[in-house]
């Protein structure tokens, strides 16, 4: 499927007017980072099913998902303490790195767009989007069926998968 | 058994042709001669199943009288037709169309030709001798008019053109424009009638092509009192000339941009607005005149004879010149052979009339 | 007693193997038919409610669900079918109306079906389209039946005046369907698609919603019985105007869009006030004759300062073809026939299954009725009403029409499934529905692309099609019945539609 590390900036933009409420964004989100990249094993298999990277807001009839928004000033980053969270020099991208995380959660506390997951067991954080940095078009953007979640280059072009 | 001139049923007739045309524009007289060798340096565009020949200029004397070829079945199509005449006309003078026996040629029906003059008090002589020709072809079991205009006419029946011009001693007469057809129809209905060129008043038309948009075309005719009895697509092609060029008084060129209508992306391209929007609305006005398929055709009258190609040129048309004359025709060939010196020799563009006119 | 509820249509199966619980589906149905249960970890569904519109089919990520028509049948009976029988269920339950929604779906005969084209072989080449030209452009409007041409100064002038022309690109528009019926998105999303393609749409009897002022140079603004959002601007907004009498999915009845769906946006579109219901009347009431019909087709063309088509559209009954021709000469400059299989967003069942004639009939009907009157060239014919293919849009052509209308055709590029409930309001698909919640999953950006690519794919197999017969321009297949064949139709058939039966040459 020509998966491959990207090494170019991107952004995902949120049309909460075409968000039908569906939720297949996270759906497709646990595949894209589960083991098997497979759908029923993600699910009903033995492995462990990955979180989410996306919250999921809806109130009526307005609904919209939000990811983490790669910030340029990132107070995640600022704010923690071993380098676990991290910029990545070509992509400009905030990664988690979970080998260094020591699970203080202080970037929860500072992230303004709450989109951090803590995990309660390993006590850890649990998910944070990284834009599918393995894949060429991220899983909820290729999967959302209303194109409510779009993707843009460096210069707010829109990126369409061929 | 004897063939039926007139089919009762109406097929059409898909055919391939050679089709040749020689005019003098100053309108000098010049022997059948020319034509007769033209057309039969062609013989492989034939199949022995239709030719003719149709000369302007040959009648001087009774010029000014309408002259009907008509051919006949048998005796009594001949009696009803004369009856029909005389009711309606003054028949100044008939007699049988001199012909000379070929061997080959078969079925002949009797061939006689009328010159006759109005006497009755009508509008437009013209519709009036289109109604009567389309009367006695629609309404007269076994009489068929083949040729109805003055000082002019056509020759044709079914045989290879070489038959068919000696049958009628073509080369006897003199004409200043002459046009000839061999016929290669696709399938074995071949009857006098149906061999070109076809000819109502003074237009007579050959053609080599199919028409696929004949009935688009034929329908629209009716519109204007023009029934196909026929179903062939000279026929078409003849009425819709007589409706743009002697009704709607619309000249050749334009005439041209109604039949073999430009594109629309080569309409959009021409600067000037004024013929954009002329090309423009002469499509959208004469849309169902447009004429679509592969055709070339030579088309005469007193005047004129002007050749035209389809609007992508899907059938073979040459022209050129030579002092006063002008030669159209499906190959050069057939040019060269009557004059293998010419002044210039073109290949008309699709959709492009070319025009020769008595000076 | 035992009181039967509803005759069940559809079956929703789900594969429990491939079923993840990820409730898409749960979230999805606004007939509420599945729900997730934790306690056993199980996502059911209640069968009855579904209708069978597949957008859980469509949505779910594993493709565990299939929507099966209901197996379940009453003995064998050759009068007595499960529509009869679940209509009269209803009906004994409600004491009212049945009202559905969308075209006919009895088995009336599809004379589309039953006519083929030709093409070329040996005689007459066959043309390309990929390498020549190939010219769909058609003009809606009346137009003079010759031309005066004068040449001045070697230049060749055209004297006559020529009434006002739609152009398009290809010979398919957008028919009627309002704002109110079908949601704003699935309106802006045929209205891009028309103004890209180059061709038209139509706004029903709903008025011109504001936010489709951008699209307003490429539609025909509709004036029906009920004359919402009609005002000089409206019309002046519009690049033609549709007089609607009938629609062919209702012949003789009005309409009526129920307060509830009158929302504020709807209400300012049409210029009623909120929540009260849209009444159409069943006529117009300035119009109980021809001599009226005329009237307001001259108030309008008089509004308009001339500038505009004025058209009629009327529903395919018996007496088509007179009334057309009437029609013509009350001074439309084109006329629209809606056959028996058209759509709609609401009618009684009784009246879309029953009354009315198809299409087929009706154009061969009413364009040979013009020629013969010689006033054919006075207005433009447009076919419309079970439009299914681009083949048929030739055969509809090649019997007469200048241009055919889609609605089914261009609502289903949207997603519609031909549930037939759009009168429900709860289409999942967001198109004949006002639900916010429902409207949001029609993304007119996606819209407009998929109702272009319609126009766009039929275009091109219109193009082969023609260019198989020889034809490189539309106006040479315009009644060119020459160029069809009947198949397996009776005498009286093949003589109504002006065609030869297959086998017979030319
Ligand atoms: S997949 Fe798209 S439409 Fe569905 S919830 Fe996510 S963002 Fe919204
Ligand atoms: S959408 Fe499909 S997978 Fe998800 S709960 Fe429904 S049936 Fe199961
Ligand atoms: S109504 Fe539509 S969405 Fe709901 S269950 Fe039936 S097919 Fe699925
Ligand atoms: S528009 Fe919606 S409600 Fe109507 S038939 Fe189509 S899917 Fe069903």
């Amino acid at each position: 499927m020509g998966d491959k590390k990207i090494n170019k900036p991107r952004r995902i933009i949120i049309r909460e007017e075409y968000c039908m409420g569906c939720r297949l964004c996270e759906v497709w989100c646990i595949v894209a980072h589960s083991k098997s990249k497979d759908i029923i094993k993600a699910y009903k298999g033995q492995e462990p099913r990955p979180v989410s990277g996306i919250y999921f807001e809806e109130r009526g009839a307005i609904s919209f998902t939000l990811q983490c928004r790669h910030c340029e000033d990132a107070p995640c980053l600022e704010a923690c303490l071993t380098g676990a969270m991290y910029r990545d020099k070509k992509t400009g991208m905030v990664l988690h790195n979970k080998d260094k995380c020591v699970g203080c959660w202080m970037c929860i506390m500072a992230c303004p767009y709450g989109v951090i997951k803590p995990d309660f067991k390993e006590k850890k954080v649990a998910s944070k989007c990284d834009l599918c940095i393995e894949r060429e078009f991220p899983a909820c953007v290729e999967h959302c069926p209303n194109e409510a979640i779009i993707l843009v280059n460096k210069k707010g072009e829109r990126i369409d998968k061929e | 058994m004897r063939k039926r001139l007139i089919p009762d049923i109406d097929y059409r007739v898909p055919s391939a042709c050679g089709v040749t045309g020689i005019m003098n524009q100053k309108g000098e007289l010049f022997s059948g001669e020319a034509i007769y060798a033209s057309i039969c340096n062609m013989l492989e565009r034939g199949n022995g199943l239709g030719s003719g020949f149709v000369a302007y200029g040959i009648y001087p004397e009774l010029k000014d009288y309408w002259c009907f070829h008509i051919m006949y079945e048998n005796e009594k199509a001949k009696e009803n037709t004369e009856d029909y005449l005389k009711r309606n006309f003054g028949i100044k003078h008939s007699e049988p169309i001199p012909t000379k026996k070929v061997k080959s040629l078969k079925f002949i029906p009797l061939l006689w030709r009328y010159f006759l003059g109005i006497e009755k008090n009508v509008e437009s002589a013209e519709d009036y001798i289109i109604k009567v020709v389309m009367d006695i072809n629609k309404e007269i079991e076994g009489a068929f008019v083949f040729s109805s205009g003055k000082n002019m006419g056509i020759f044709k029946g079914v045989g290879n053109p070489d038959e068919i011009g000696e049958f009628f001693r073509v080369p006897e007469y003199k004409g200043y424009i002459w046009v000839s057809h061999n016929r290669f129809p696709t399938n074995s209905v071949g009857w006098w009638g149906g061999a070109h060129p076809f000819g109502i008043l003074d237009w007579s038309v050959v053609h080599n092509g199919e028409i696929s948009s004949y009935g688009v075309n034929k329908r629209y005719l009716e519109n204007f009192g023009y029934f196909c009895t026929l179903s062939t697509d000279t026929e078409v092609i003849t009425y819709l000339f007589d409706l743009l060029v002697r009704r709607h008084k619309i000249a050749f060129e334009t005439v041209g941009n109604i039949l073999s209508a430009p594109f629309w992306s080569q309409i959009e391209r021409i600067e000037n607005k004024e013929e954009r929007e002329l090309l423009k609305t002469l499509r959208m006005v004469y849309g169902p005149a447009l004429v679509n398929g592969p055709f070339s055709v030579i088309v005469a009258n007193s005047s004129c004879m002007v050749g035209l190609n389809d609007r992508i040129k899907l059938r073979p048309l040459v022209a050129a010149t030579k002092g006063d004359f002008l030669y159209i025709s499906s190959e050069e060939a057939a040019i060269k052979i009557v004059s293998p010196q010419l002044d210039k020799v073109w290949m008309p563009r699709a959709g492009e009339p070319t025009i020769g006119k008595l000076m | 007693m035992a009181i039967p509820k509803k005759l069940r249509e559809f079956d929703v199966v789900r594969d429990d193997e491939k079923c993840i619980r990820c409730e898409v589906c749960c979230r999805m149905c606004a007939n509420d038919v599945h729900s997730y249960d934790a306690e056993t970890d199980k996502v059911s569904a209640d069968s009855a409610k579904c209708v069978g519109c597949h957008f859980c089919e469509d949505v779910c990520p594993t493709e565990a669900l299939v929507i099966k028509r209901n197996k379940s049948q009453i003995k064998r009976n050759a009068n007595w079918k499960n529509d009869a029988l679940g209509n009269i269920i209803k009906q004994a339950n409600t004491g009212g109306v049945v009202l559905i929604g969308m075209g006919n779906d009895r088995p009336i005969r599809d004379y589309f079906g039953h006519i083929v084209l030709n093409a070329s072989q040996v005689t007459n080449p066959s043309i390309d389209p990929l390498r020549e030209p190939m010219e769909l452009k058609t003009f809606i409007g009346s137009k003079p039946d010759r031309i005066e041409l004068v040449e001045k100064k070697s230049k060749i002038k055209n004297t006559t005046e020529i009434p006002p022309q739609l152009e398009l690109e290809t010979p398919v528009l957008f028919t009627a369907m309002s704002f109110g019926s079908i949601s704003l998105n699935a309106c802006k999303s045929l209205a891009k698609a028309a103004c890209d393609f180059g061709t038209y749409w139509n706004t029903g009897e709903g008025g011109l919603h504001k936010d489709l002022y951008p699209y307003a140079h490429r539609c025909i603004v509709q004036v029906a019985s009920g004359r919402f959002g009609v005002d000089r601007e409206y019309l002046k907004k519009g690049a033609a105007i549709e007089i609607k009498i009938g629609q062919g999915a209702k012949p003789g009845i009005g309409g009526h869009l129920p307060g509830e769906k009158v929302s504020a946006e709807i209400s300012s579109t049409r210029m009623i006030p909120e929540g009260t219901d849209a009444l159409s009347p069943a006529p117009h009431h300035d119009i109980y004759s021809i001599e009226d019909l005329r009237q307001l087709i001259f108030a309008l063309k008089e509004a308009t300062d001339y500038k505009k088509p004025v058209g009629v559209k009327i529903a395919a009954v018996h007496n088509v073809a007179p009334i057309a021709s009437g029609i013509v000469r009350a001074g439309a400059d084109f006329v629209v026939i809606d056959g028996i299989r058209g759509g709609t967003g609401a009618a009684p069942q009784i009246i879309r299954d029953n009354v009315g004639i198809p299409i087929e009939l009706a154009v061969a009907a009413v364009d040979q009725r013009l020629r013969e009157e010689g006033i054919r060239h006075r207005a433009s014919l447009i076919a419309a009403g079970g439009i299914k293919s681009s083949g048929d849009v030739v055969k509809a052509v090649a019997l007469g029409a200048d241009a055919v209308y889609i609605g089914t055709a261009a609502l289903v590029a949207l997603g519609c499934h031909l549930c037939q409930r759009c009168y429900t309001g709860k289409c999942n698909w967001g198109i004949a529905t006002q639900d916010p919640y429902l409207t949001k999953r029609l993304n007119p950006e996606i819209g407009a692309k998929r109702a272009y690519n319609l126009l766009r794919g039929w275009s091109l197999e219109i193009k082969e099609m023609l260019g198989g017969m020889g034809i490189n321009a539309i106006e040479s297949l315009r009644g060119n019945k020459e160029q069809l064949r009947g198949v397996g139709l009776h005498e009286k058939e093949l003589e109504l539609l002006g065609i030869k039966h297959a086998g017979e040459a030319w």
